[in-house]
Parts: structure tokens; C-alpha cells; sequence
């Protein structure tokens, strides 16, 4: 293997790690408050690549436009399941919760499939052309999606630290209880919190386009799983460490790739996964959980 | 001194566990009035209550002549009313400004700044600690972060749950004296605690709780010289 063809392997490991990034934010974000692993917020995703594909295809609407639609609507699928399907359940025990999400995860996909139909909806390309970088060729949709990315997390990471309601958000995510006596409202805080997930959800959808312009009922579902392997390798609940996760696991698996053991990508990332719960559960920078004394 | 806030014959379950049995009392403004008990009695109870983080079956709750019985939390702290909860929980993972900033959550940004610099003068650790992590606070400094958090929301009346809870005897002393600060400077105050020595000693009224019932009330001076709560309460 060359070095300008490992580089060039890094490169697509970014691309596909900034998708991953933004993906794991939700799962991160969403578990942290409410401690749910929501396992719809892959097919946000889906859903995301098929408003695209209908607004470009069927109703020839710009793409820039297709984009600003698909980011609105997984927004608003994200807050409309979260009232619909998991507010009732805030305080039911915490099997309930998961085994509803995996429920809306299905109703999603098979949803998909009876209204879109099974077979794939392929794309053109929304960013095509590349360019060379010192004998590198680097395709302009890897650097769109990386600069999104890098100035999506920016952004969320001065909303959470910097803003009212991203302290709130914090607050809420470190004690419910304390946090209403401060008087912040859970309901506006975990709207707002599914809110941003599935908003950057949505932005994670169109990159995926950019990279695989192609939508399917059960897209979703392997993009969240790694999303969520990410999420957990940069310790679950941590913003930083979903950023660094998804870039890892993005990373690794084009390294995978390069060594020319593409099938095995997959088997590698799951490994990862059991490495992490085996030997550090709480992830790369997860709080260690603190028993109460 | 007008009632600011009345509570009337309140129920409250833990599933079949009878916690609070007919409570009524009142505090009137400017008072520092104290529920003391032993381990049990319902005190913390009866406060999370009134905050509304638990929900009363019966009765009724009224703060400033309007019922939060059926308020959610978040519009019970709007309405000027607020709580200092038992282990303090102040936020671990935030610094001690983002601790004091979430107090003042309901508040105009404008405002915050006056309320900081009386925060600080109460307790000029906290400003000495400005910028570090809750979670590496002793516990006096974090019980006057929770204080201070509290009073950033410029509350109306502010309920202390167990501020002497762990502490030193000495710290135990400054918490005391800087409760009797605020009541000078016209707060007005629910105090509840198990060291029912220094909770009498200043408090205008008292209510004694046993096993969720109300079994006794009076002047603080008066309770404090009673020989039943005196044997009962007081060690002696």
C-alpha cells in the first residue's frame, strides 16, 4: 500500500466517521437526558434520504432546497416520536422505554417500505467532482461533509456550553429533579434536546446521500448501529466522545478497507464494540456511573 | 405580615406507604418557621411537596393566595417559591457560576448580574471558587452553593431541606448565621431539619412532625423550653 493511497483511505475514513459523528451525537445526546437508548434515531435517517429523493425526483425542487426539507423533517419526526411514543412512558421503568424505541424503529422501516416500497431509490450524485491534493485524489462531497460536520459540532458544542438552553440541558442531564427546581421545564429541555439530535441527524442523512446517493427502508438501521458503537466507544453521554467515536470507528473501518479486508469491516466494528464493554465500559470519556453513598 | 403560603390537610403516598397524613400550616411573610422531626416524619416530604415535585391526594396548596397544588415544578419556581432540596444536589459536573446561572433560569439576563454580587457578599467563598467544578466543592461550600443558587432565583420564600445535613459542627454554625442574615434582610423561610436545637433557637414558629403527622406547634422559644420536645428532640 502507498502512502498517498493510505491517505486517501484516512480521508474516506473522515467522511464516513463525520456521519457516524453526527449520528452518534443524537444517541449520545438523547441518552445522557433521559437514558434512553433510542433506537429509531438511525432510521431519522432514512427517512431524511427518502425526503430528499422524493423532493428531487418527484417534485424537481433544487437540491439545496431537498436539503433544508429533509433536516426539517427529521427534526420534526425526532420531537413528534418523542411526545408521541416515549413522553407518556418518562416514568415508566427503563426496559419499557427501550423496547418502545425499538418498536418505533420498526414501525419506521416497515413504514418506509409500504409507502416507498423496498427497492432502492438511487440518486445522482449532489456533490460531484474531485480534486488533487499532493497526488491524493480528493473527492469535493468528502470535503463538504467534513467541513458541515466539523461546524455542526462547533456549533453544538457552544450551544451546550455556552447558551441558557444547553446549560439547561445539562442541568437536566445531571439531576431532573434539581434541575425543575431551578425551574426548567423537562418538557421543553427533552424537545429541545431530541430536537437538535434529530436535526443533526438530518444533516447526517444528506452527507450519507453525498457519499451513497441511494435511499432504502433499512438504511437506517446498520448507519445507527454504528453510529451507536461509536457513541459508546467515546463513552455514551459524552459530546466529545461521540465526536471522537464517530470519527474512530469511520477511521478504523477504511483502515479495514485499505488492508484490503472490506468484508470484515463490520465484524471489526461490532469487535470494537465487545472490546469496549469488556474493558471500558464508560468508553473513551465516559463518567465512570458513582454509587451513591 | 400577611399568609404567604397555606398548606391545607395534604395526603401524600409512596404506593401504599401513607408518608404525610392531614398536614395543614402556614408561614406568614418574614417568618422563619420550622418543621422538626426525627428521621422519617415526613419533613422532606412535606417540602417536596409543596415544590411539587410530588403530588398531594387530597388538600390544597396555596402560595401567595393562588393554589400550586396542580403546578409543575418549573411554574412553582416561577411563582417565587423555592427550594434548597435535601443533599443539596447542586449540579457536580457544572462550575460554580453555571451552578448560580441555573438558579437565576427564570430570571431576565439583565438581572443577574445585582443578583451575583449579592450572592457573592453572602458567601464570598463561592466567588473565590468562581470558576471551579461543583463536584470539587467541600460539602459547606457546597451548601452554600445550593443557598446561592436558590437566591438567585429571588425567591418569595425559600424552603431549606436539611441545610446542616453532614456538615462540621462550625460549618453547621455559618449556615445557621447566615439563615438568620437572610431573615434580617427580609426573607422569608421553611426551614426543616433533624438538629432541632438550632432550627428552634431561631426560628419565629415551629411545627413538630411524628410519623407524618403534625403532633405539636408553637413559638420557637416556646418549643425549645417544652420538657416533652425538650426529652423528645433536644437530648436533655
Amino acid at each position: 500500500m502507498t502512502f498517498s493511497s493510505l491517505i486517501a483511505q484516512f480521508i474516506n475514513g473522515l467522511q464516513t466517521g463525520s456521519v457516524y459523528a453526527l449520528v452518534a451525537l443524537g444517541y449520545s445526546m438523547v441518552y445522557g437526558i433521559i437514558k434512553l437508548l433510542n433506537f429509531a434515531h438511525g432510521d431519522i435517517i432514512m427517512v431524511g434520504a427518502y425526503v430528499v429523493y422524493y423532493a428531487i425526483a418527484s417534485f424537481a425542487l433544487p437540491p439545496m432546497l431537498a436539503v433544508i426539507l429533509a433536516v426539517l423533517v427529521s427534526t420534526l419526526l425526532g420531537v413528534t416520536v418523542e411526545k408521541v411514543a416515549y413522553t407518556p412512558l418518562r416514568s415508566a421503568p427503563r426496559l419499557s422505554l427501550l423496547i418502545t424505541a425499538i418498536g418505533v424503529s420498526f414501525l419506521l422501516e416497515n413504514g418506509a417500505q409500504l409507502l416507498f416500497g423496498a427497492d432502492k431509490k438511487s440518486l445522482d450524485p449532489m456533490v460531484s467532482g474531485s480534486f488533487q491534493l499532493g497526488g491524493v485524489n480528493v473527492s469535493y462531497a468528502a470535503v463538504v461533509t467534513i467541513v458541515v460536520s466539523v461546524i455542526a459540532m462547533v456549533a453544538l458544542t457552544i450551544l451546550v456550553n455556552k447558551t441558557k438552553m444547553g446549560k439547561a440541558m445539562r442541568a437536566v442531564s445531571e439531576d431532573m429533579g434539581a434541575a425543575q427546581l431551578m425551574g426548567i421545564s423537562l418538557n421543553r429541555t427533552i424537545s429541545m434536546t431530541f430536537a437538535i439530535g434529530s436535526f443533526l441527524a438530518g444533516i447526517g442523512s444528506v452527507l450519507y446521500l453525498c457519499a451513497y446517493p441511494q435511499a432504502t427502508p433499512t438504511m437506517g438501521s446498520m448507519l445507527g448501529i454504528k453510529a451507536f458503537i461509536a457513541a459508546v466507544l467515546g463513552g455514551i453521554g459524552s459530546i466529545p466522545g461521540a465526536m471522537i467515536g464517530g470519527f474512530a470507528i469511520g477511521i478504523l473501518e477504511a483502515l479495514v478497507a485499505a488492508v484490503h479486508l472490506s468484508m470484515w469491516k463490520d465484524a471489526v466494528v461490532f469487535l470494537i464494540l465487545i472490546i469496549v464493554l469488556l474493558f471500558k465500559p464508560a468508553g473513551l470519556l465516559g463518567k465512570k456511573t458513582q454509587e451513591k453513598v | 405580615m400577611g399568609n404567604i403560603l397555606s398548606v391545607k390537610d395534604i395526603n401524600v403516598y409512596y404506593g401504599a406507604i401513607h408518608a404525610v397524613t392531614d398536614i395543614s400550616f402556614d408561614v406568614n411573610e418574614g417568618e422563619i418557621v420550622t418543621l422538626i422531626g426525627a428521621n422519617g416524619a415526613g419533613k422532606s416530604t412535606t417540602l417536596n411537596t409543596i415544590s411539587g415535585l410530588l403530588r398531594s391526594k387530597t388538600g390544597d396548596i396555596e402560595f401567595m393566595g393562588n393554589s400550586i397544588a396542580k403546578m409543575g415544578p418549573n411554574k412553582i419556581v416561577q411563582n417565587g417559591l423555592v427550594m434548597v432540596p435535601e443533599g443539596r444536589r447542586i449540579f457536580l459536573g457544572m462550575t460554580v457560576l453555571e451552578n448560580l446561572e441555573m438558579g437565576a433560569y427564570t430570571r431576565p439576563n439583565s438581572e443577574i448580574k445585582e443578583s451575583l454580587e449579592q450572592v457573592f457578599e453572602l458567601f464570598p467563598r463561592l466567588k473565590e471558587r468562581i470558576h471551579q467544578i461543583g463536584g470539587t466543592l467541600s460539602g459547606g461550600e457546597q451548601q452554600m452553593l445550593a443557598m446561592g443558587r436558590a437566591l438567585m432565583a429571588k425567591p418569595k420564600l425559600i424552603m431549606l431541606d436539611e441545610p446542616s445535613m453532614g456538615l462540621a459542627p462550625l460549618l453547621v454554625d455559618l449556615i445557621f448565621e447566615i439563615i438568620k442574615d437572610l431573615h434580617k434582610a427580609g426573607s422569608t423561610i421553611l426551614l426543616v431539619e433533624q438538629n432541632a436545637k438550632a432550627a428552634l433557637s431561631i426560628a419565629d414558629r415551629a411545627y413538630v412532625l411524628e410519623t407524618g403527622k403534625i403532633v405539636k406547634s408553637g413559638k420557637g422559644s416556646e418549643l425549645i423550653s417544652d420538657p416533652v420536645i425538650k426529652k423528645a428532640y433536644l437530648g436533655a
